[in-house]
């Protein structure tokens, strides 16, 4: 049995708290990423397999079938370069809110790991920025691959194309943040991430103009891509990437929309982590 | 509330509690409780579940707002500077919340740098910690291939990784087998003779008798009485009691000739408990008078024959 005694000055003298009311959100960001580290090899097939699978079967094989059909393929442009904005915004909205929702339920209900961390200095705002923070992090990754594939792949033209990233991420970060506060809110889990993927996530994709122009579908189902951050990402990385046509009022209402829906949500992730953690 | 008062005999009070409740709409938790701790204290709430008791420590703990009264923690009050409490707390929860999908050092690590501990001190730390929890050879393992005893040290080692100035455990050993108890007992007894101060609920009265200084019996968000398990034992018990049993349904049957003989007895449905400073001539006296019990036992006065007077239940229902 050990006889290890303790080298010990006490925590108040070795302990700033003033740090980590600056730091305590990098530190939740800093144990969230070692987490998703534990699966790199996963993350990394995943980031590289999803562009490719996308770009070989609808941009290039469906591709092929839309610009036979059609001499100034869609929206002036290949049908590729048309849908490769709105598959780089949908892949980091996805990964995004998955990255970004699962944690959330693991840490207040399944393993309760926010309550070991809300027994330290770190606060309900904190762990709920650094969930976000580490989300963030790994959609970047995922985005950098995903935009570096569709360069590759001749989807993209010119280095002002970057500008892709940043955008997409701003978008991806307004819809996580954005579920992520409701997240913190829901009791029954299992219904929610089912109900989350089946009728949030896959509606979204399907009807936002990413596969075609939002204006070509009835009316009623316009609504959901108005709603809908990846309509907004699509129609700003369109103009980004090949000068689709919008005004400056639109972008201003598309840029205006996801600023909105950041500040809603992180009022909402930090009212209900904050909540929850006191219950 | 800092200042040193001579009446706690020189010892700093860190935890001052003044009427503190706490209310979850009709249920009252915590009914208006007044307590003290001092810094080098081991201090026990001891009680059966729904006490209140977890309660009180979450208040503690700056995680729960309370709903009236006043509670300083180390000169604070949780509920306007709770980062600055918690920063010198160490929890060790009822329910452990390791993060099961990292290693052993890392669950150690990645909490001391919620504490904004830096890499350099968390990294010495953890081969101390490890050794206090007898967890080297498990350093590098996954949390999830843990026993619970294993898990419960790591969860103890985890809470000392800010060399925390008070170390709460609520029922620190519920659910482990005998020998990782008395593991446990062991190396919060170390921590203990160092000076740290310490804060244990639980409902074993083994453990509250092994590890605290001073004890407040809680029952129904009160408390019952406030002293050191062995003043506790000689203010509210006597020094011996004699456990005889009739069989089932003779016990309440005897039980009024048994009152006679004795001040105090406490008819429970397998046995009668008879309190005397003497229960080896008080034996002998029930034989005498042809009463035959098909067993006897004389043993010294517990805890929970403390709450029993105290409360009129027994600890574990």
């Amino acid at each position: 049995m050990s006889t290890t005694d303790f080298s010990r000055k006490g925590s108040l003298q070795i302990i700033n708290v003033e740090k980590i009311l600056r730091m305590g959100s990098f530190y939740v960001a800093q144990a969230r990423i070692r987490n998703i580290w534990q699966w790199k090899w996963s993350v990394l097939g995943e980031a590289v397999a999803n562009p490719m699978f996308y770009l070989l079967s609808i941009g290039i094989g469906i591709g092929k079938i839309v610009n036979s059909h059609q001499s100034v393929g869609v929206d002036g442009v290949k049908y590729l370069t048309f849908l490769a904005p709105a598959l780089l915004a949908a892949t980091c909205i996805q990964g995004a809110v998955g990255e970004a929702t699962h944690p959330v339920l693991e840490g207040f209900k399944w393993a309760k790991g926010f309550f070991a961390m809300n027994a330290t200095p770190i606060t309900g705002e904190q762990i709920a920025n650094g969930v976000l923070l580490g989300a963030m992090a790994r959609v970047t990754f995922g985005c950098v691959i995903y935009y570096t594939a569709l360069y590759s792949f001749g989807a993209v033209h010119g280095l002002h194309t970057l500008w892709l990233i940043p955008m997409t991420l701003f978008a991806a970060n307004s819809f996580a943040v954005l579920m992520m506060g409701i997240c913190a809110a829901i009791k029954n889990d299992d219904l929610f991430l089912n109900m989350v993927q089946r009728f949030l996530i896959m509606p979204l994709f399907l009807f936002s103009g990413t596969f075609y122009s939002l204006s070509s579908m009835p009316k009623f189902l316009q609504i959901i891509g108005w709603a809908s951050p990846l309509w907004h990402a699509t129609e700003v990385g369109r103009w980004i990437s090949y000068g689709h046509h919008i005004s400056h009022g639109a972008l201003l209402f598309h840029f205006s929309y996801m600023t909105i829906m950041t500040i809603v949500g992180f009022k909402v992730s930090h009212h209900f982590f904050v909540k929850r953690l006191a219950k | 509330m800092s200042t040193i008062d001579p009446a706690t005999g020189g010892k700093e009070p860190l935890i001052i509690a003044r009427g503190l409740r706490k209310e979850y709409g009709d249920f009252t938790a915590v009914d208006g409780i007044d307590f003290q701790v001092n810094r080098g204290d081991s201090f026990g709430f001891l009680g059966p579940n729904g006490a209140g008791k977890s309660t009180t420590m979450r208040i503690i703990a700056a995680t729960l707002t309370r709903s009236g009264g006043d509670i300083s923690i180390l000169g604070k009050d949780p509920e306007v500077r709770g980062p600055e409490i918690r920063a010198h707390l160490g929890v060790v929860p009822q329910q452990d919340n390791l993060d099961n999908s990292l290693t052993v050092e890392d669950n150690l690590y990645v909490y001391g740098r919620y504490f904004g501990l830096s890499r350099t001190f968390i990294r010495n730390k953890i081969e101390e910690l490890l050794a206090f929890a007898q967890l080297e050879e498990k350093r590098g393992v996954k949390v999830e291939a843990l026993s619970g005893g294993m898990k419960r040290r790591l969860t103890i080692a985890r809470a000392l990784v800010s060399e925390p100035e008070i170390l709460m455990l609520d029922e620190p050993t519920t659910g482990l087998d005998p020998q990782a108890r008395h593991i446990l007992w062991d190396r919060l007894f170390r921590l203990k003779e160092q000076g740290v101060t310490l804060l244990i609920t639980t409902h074993y009265m083994d453990e509250a008798e092994q590890l605290c200084d001073r004890l407040m019996v809680m029952d129904k968000g009160r408390i019952m009485a406030e002293d050191s398990p062995a003043n506790l034992i000689k203010t509210y018990s006597t020094k011996e009691v004699l456990e005889v049993r009739f069989g089932s349904d003779r016990n309440a049957q005897f039980a009024d000739q048994l009152r006679s003989m004795s001040d105090r007895i406490e008819v429970l449905p397998d046995r009668v408990l008879m309190y005397s400073d003497d229960c080896e001539s008080l034996l002998h006296e029930i034989v005498s008078k042809g009463m035959q019990p098909t067993t006897s036992l004389v043993r010294r006065s517990s805890l929970e024959d403390v709450f029993l007077r105290l409360t009129g239940r027994s600890l574990v229902e």
